[in-house]
């Protein structure tokens, strides 16, 4: 039924624009990275290669109760030899002002590819982790962390 | 900056051949974003340690680039496959161009 169509009052219509202006004029202050920016960083380093899911184990927190320090520990499914071993691993995040937040080079000498470090997340949202194997493939995985007090900022 | 960054880190002292120990490092740093503002509005320049780098008997075992995501007062772990005796060398480098360096011997036996 199409009877009661809601009627925008004088008074609401200027409390919208305002609210418009106000959300304009805070827009570029918070201007976050997004999947476009962590997409264009990733495409920056190793071009449109393919990447392959898996081998990748990303240990975080579901919900990070301060986004000050958010535990993550990387682990990549790799023999770690002369031959095989994980080269270089990238994270991003997708929601934070800079979308990066580490990025790891291994050696065979490291025996297993696995480090472990504490981020700021400004506020709930994804992250990306790239793997580099020796050989030149590429894996990649991805979470998301619901964050309860932002990171960044005052 | 207050204090000057002070490193830690946690290796154990001895190892048998072929082990697989992990190594914790930590340095006290405030790791400022670049992102802050001061009392006056001001946006507080960036000052964080950019890179952390770990060497045995002189040759890369790991290096990690941080960026300011990383959380005050850094912590890294990760791994390392003893085969032989010898020292580590810890190095982190800081925006400004200082480095702090921890060197830590390791017994393999």
């Amino acid at each position: 039924m199409l009877t009661h169509l809601p009627t925008l009052s004088r008074r609401d219509a200027v409390k919208a624009a305002a609210w418009a202006l106000a959300a304009a004029a805070i827009a570029p202050r918070l201007a976050f990275a997004d999947e476009k920016a962590v997409a264009a960083e990733i495409k920056k380093l190793y071009g449109d290669k393919p990447m392959a899911s898996g081998k990748i184990k990303l240990d975080v927190p579901e919900i990070a109760e301060n986004g000050l320090v958010v535990p993550i520990n990387i682990e990549i499914e790799s023999p770690m030899t002369e031959a095989d071993y994980v080269k270089a691993v990238h994270v991003f995040a997708e929601g934070n002002p800079q979308p990066g937040v580490v990025s790891y080079q291994f050696t065979p000498a490291c025996g297993k590819a696995s480090a472990a470090t504490r981020m700021r997340l400004a506020q709930t949202q994804d992250i990306i982790c790239v793997a580099e194997m020796s050989n030149g493939t590429l894996h990649t995985a991805k979470a998301n962390i619901k964050v309860t007090i932002g990171g960044c900022g005052g | 900056m207050t204090t000057k960054p002070t490193p830690r880190v946690r290796v154990p002292s001895k190892a048998t051949a072929g082990e697989m120990i992990e190594i914790k490092t930590l340095i006290s740093h405030e790791m400022e974003s670049g992102q802050r503002k001061d009392a006056k509005g001001e946006t507080i320049p960036r000052q964080i340690i950019n890179k952390f780098s770990a060497s045995f008997n002189g040759k890369p075992v790991f290096a990690a680039d941080w960026f300011p995501a990383i959380s005050a007062n850094p912590y890294q772990s990760f791994f390392f496959k003893a085969t032989e005796s010898g020292e580590f060398t810890f190095t982190w480098k800081d925006d400004n161009g200082s480095e702090y360096v921890s060197k830590n011997k390791l017994t393999v036996g």
